[in-house]
């Protein structure tokens, strides 16, 4: 009964604790392996415009919803204007005022976005259009094509994706020719479409938006066609008739108004220029976490302070190391001098690496070890004695550091990082051990210890293991769980095979 | 023989684990709130004391380091005793004085110490240096056992003692431990003693381990260790029942001596008593532990229960089978 509720209790937290690492790995686009870098694209918008000496006010529209790419962080650059920003009707739009405008003016926004795992998020209802009045012989080849459409599709998915084919089709007939006759660029090509789509009664809107290349210091908006279904805006290639967004394609804005619009001056310019990089994907994280609204990040260590966040990194890992413990005395049963005492050594390993730091390790209680065995005779307290050692283990370490640095093996330098407080420990309880089990039995707890640290120090420096662990600080609750899972083992230990390996059933019956 | 031995041999055996001894046994059985009873060895003779369990005579106990100064007085006229701490473990910290030359005192191991030696053993075992935690620890001063001479040809310089595993006031197990050269006369099986497993319904010895590895023969003395019959087998299984329910412990290991004028002697109580002695026996005691869990009744009176307990291990003499708990009458 008490197996089954502990068994209850640690499926509850390992199934909590990955389901909320794997909610917020597939939502928020937190990856679940430190890819060391990540895509990161950094467009520059940049306009200029002479002043007429009056008031100026620009007004530019800034991307609002941006599917499959998350925005890191965004700048205004613009000397002297006031900014305002508003949001409404799936557009986001920037409005620069100044009260004089004179000479030379350039306004500059800058954009960093990231590739993630966003879904769109437009959400303004269209009215159903009025069907627009064309000229002949306009009007009969729209109907001619409005109703060959209709034939062949069911829904306004299908009919927008038929329409697209077949204007798109390089075998065209009459009437998709005449209309391709009138058309001189993108963008009227997709004014085209939409009021063909506006004769069917389909709400159709232009979407706008850049596709990211490496580098390009001219790059244009590109017209997109969106048709809303009732429920949601799709989004068409209307050159490729392809559904969906594109990759690498960011989208900017919708509607068929201009990307800025300045008034109080003249000889306006605009450019677009974009930068890839490649940028640490914790950071890019981090500042996912500032920009995303989400319980899980609002409460992110991601959204704590630099310095804070590096200690929680180490942090985090003690419990792993613990559970490396667990498993190593309830299941493999080695023994070790005291019980955490694995893990602090393991910290210690990740500033000398494990090499150095089982060589220094071993060399600092050997060295203490002869020390303890000598002030025995002079049969001292304990707390004296303790003391004693430690100064010795200090003198030790400073000794190491003096020679090692003479000789110029900078690694050993960090000996210093050893906690001494332990080793003092683990001097005196060996020799105790020693004195009172045999060398045997204090040199195999010896070994123990180191081994379970250098496991320790393996688990708790594997970079993919301490991503996790920071970015998604529930496995704590998986731990948790694994811990009171293992709690409750009551099978042998594999020292324990060994130990009773003598013993034959065979023989009572 | 086989490096490691399978689960499935060991299951079969009967063979207790310690994850699962902790897990099922102590925990279950053992209130921690008692632990100090038997973890203070001192508490533990003080309760046998008033519960009229037969112990070593105490002699004094030093609870402060100022008080080693007076140790001639407290020792008086004895020339032989043994000090330990009260929270000692594993026989660590144990001092055994059989007899003095002058101003020198004499190990068991033959070896002189002065009475500055002495002191500073005190004052280590005042400091906590062999309590479990390291906590500052009492250190008593007691009667030193003269064992029964019909060990004295399988013991090596210590006393041999008897551990009998008691649970729920029913002994299930019991070995004899005997010191040798290698436990430097400690009657601990982790430091080098000998086991000696002890047939609970005939109190013959069956079987013996010397460092996990079966074995007949004493290691020093050269002597058999089998068939050897203990004296007043019954009246220590009666002392071990008692122990048990002095402390109120479900799952506890009693340790005896076999005093050749007084007779059976409540060392100490454990517990958390080790697994050696299924070595010992070569009988695993899951099936004995478990054919008691399932009683659902117990006898009050002490003699029952003795009865009950040879009952179980000679209803299956060295069985390793599987136990039916109805088959066990319950007197």
């Amino acid at each position: 009964m008490r197996n089954l509720s502990v068994t209850l209790w640690a499926a509850l937290l390992i199934i909590l604790g990955l389901g909320i690492c794997l909610y917020k790995s597939f939502t928020l686009g937190l990856p679940l392996s430190p890819k060391q870098n990540t895509e990161v694209w950094t467009i520059q918008a940049a306009l200029n415009f002479r002043g007429l000496g009056g008031p100026a006010i620009v007004d530019f529209h800034l991307p609002y919803s941006t599917p499959g790419f998350i925005k890191l962080d965004e700048n205004f650059i613009s000397n002297g204007f006031g900014l305002a920003t508003e949001e409404k009707n799936d557009k986001r739009k920037a409005q620069w005022v100044v009260r004089r405008a004179r000479g030379e003016q350039t306004l500059y926004y800058r954009l960093s976005v990231a590739g993630s795992p966003q879904q769109g998020a437009w959400n303004s209802r269209p009215e159903f259009p009025q069907p627009p009045t064309h000229t002949e012989p306009y009007n009969s080849a729209i109907q001619a094509i409005i109703g060959d459409v209709r034939n062949e599709s069911a829904n306004v998915f299908t009919y927008t994706r038929e329409l697209l084919q077949q204007l798109n089709a390089p075998v065209a007939n009459d009437n998709i020719e005449l209309i391709r006759s009138r058309v001189h660029n993108a963008e009227q090509w997709v004014e085209e479409i939409i009021t063909i789509l506006k004769s069917a009664r389909i709400p159709a809107r232009v979407l706008w938006g850049l596709t990211l290349s490496d580098a390009a210091n001219d790059a244009h908006l590109q017209p997109m066609l969106q048709v809303h279904n009732g429920d949601q805006w799709l989004t068409f290639d209307p050159k490729t008739s392809r559904p969906g967004i594109p990759e690498k394609f960011l989208t900017w804005y919708v509607g068929d108004d201009p990307l800025f619009a300045v008034e109080g001056g003249h000889k306006a310019e605009f450019s677009f220029s974009m930068t890839k990089t490649y940028r640490e994907l914790i950071d890019v994280a981090r500042q996912r976490a500032q920009q995303t609204s989400s319980i899980f990040v609002d409460f992110s260590l991601l959204a704590l302070p630099v310095q804070s966040q590096n200690v929680y990194r180490l942090l985090l890992m003690v419990p792993l190391g613990a559970l490396i413990v667990v498993f190593m005395r309830t299941y493999v049963g080695i023994q070790t001098f005291g019980t955490f005492m694995p893990i602090l050594i393991a910290l210690a390993f990740r500033e000398t690496q494990l090499l150095w730091g089982i060589a220094l390790f071993t060399l600092i209680v050997s060295i203490g070890l002869m020390i303890r065995f000598w002030l025995e005779r002079l049969m001292l307290l304990l707390v004296p004695r303790l003391t004693a050692i430690l100064i010795i283990v200090v003198l030790l370490m400073l000794l190491i550091s003096l020679i090692s640095n003479k000789f110029g093996a900078e690694r050993t330098l960090s000996v210093a990082l050893f906690p001494m407080v332990i080793l003092a420990m683990t001097i005196e309880r060996m020799s105790i051990t020693w004195e009172e089990n045999g060398a045997r039995t204090a040199i195999l707890y010896g070994l123990g210890s180191l081994v379970v640290a250098g496991l320790g120090y393996l688990v708790m420096t594997n970079e993919s293991l301490i991503y996790l662990m920071f970015v998604f600080p529930e496995l704590l609750l998986v731990a948790l769980g694994i811990s009171l899972w293992m709690g409750r083992y009551t099978g042998y230990r594999l020292s324990e095979l060994r130990r009773f390996r003598t013993v034959k059933p065979d023989s009572h019956s | 023989m086989s490096f490691i031995a399978l689960p499935k041999r060991l299951r079969d055996f009967g063979l207790l684990g310690i994850n699962q001894r902790n897990a099922d046994f102590i925990m279950r059985h053992n209130q921690r709130k008692l632990y100090p009873l038997v973890d203070n060895k001192l508490h533990t003779k003080r309760l046998a004391l008033a519960q009229g369990i037969a112990v070593p005579e105490l002699y004094g106990v030093i609870e402060a380091q100022y008080q080693t100064k007076t140790i001639s007085e407290i020792l008086g006229k004895h020339r032989d005793f043994v000090i330990k701490p009260a929270h000692g473990s594993g026989g660590n910290g144990i001092l055994v004085i059989t007899g003095c030359m002058g101003d020198y005192f004499q190990k068991a191991n033959g070896e002189l110490l002065s009475l500055d030696s002495i002191r500073h053993h005190i004052s280590n075992i005042l400091s906590g240096t062999y309590s479990l935690s390291g906590v500052a620890d009492q250190a008593i001063i007691e009667y030193r056992v003269k064992f029964d001479p019909v060990f004295e040809d399988i013991s090596y310089r210590g006393v041999p003692d008897i551990r009998v595993i008691v649970f729920r006031g029913v002994p299930v197990a019991a070995m004899m431990r005997l010191p040798t050269r290698l436990s430097d006369g400690k009657a601990n099986l982790h430091q080098g003693a000998m086991g000696m497993g002890i047939d609970l319904a005939t109190g013959i010895s069956c079987g013996g381990v010397l460092r996990n590895q079966p074995c007949t023969v004493h290691p020093d003395t050269r002597e058999s260790i089998m068939g050897i019959t203990i004296p007043h087998w019954n009246n220590i299984l009666h002392l071990a029942t008692q122990c048990a329910d002095t402390v109120q412990l479900g799952y506890l290991g009693a340790d005896i001596v076999m005093d050749r004028e007084l007779g059976p002697l409540m060392l100490e109580l454990n517990a958390r008593p080790g697994l050696s002695v299924q070595l010992a026996n070569q009988r695993g005691l899951l099936d004995n532990l478990q054919a008691i869990e399932a009683l659902k009744f117990i006898p009050e009176d002490v003699n029952a229960r003795v009865a009950l307990s040879q009952q179980l291990s000679s209803q299956h003499p060295n069985a390793g089978g599987v136990e039916n708990p109805a088959s066990v009458e319950t007197p």
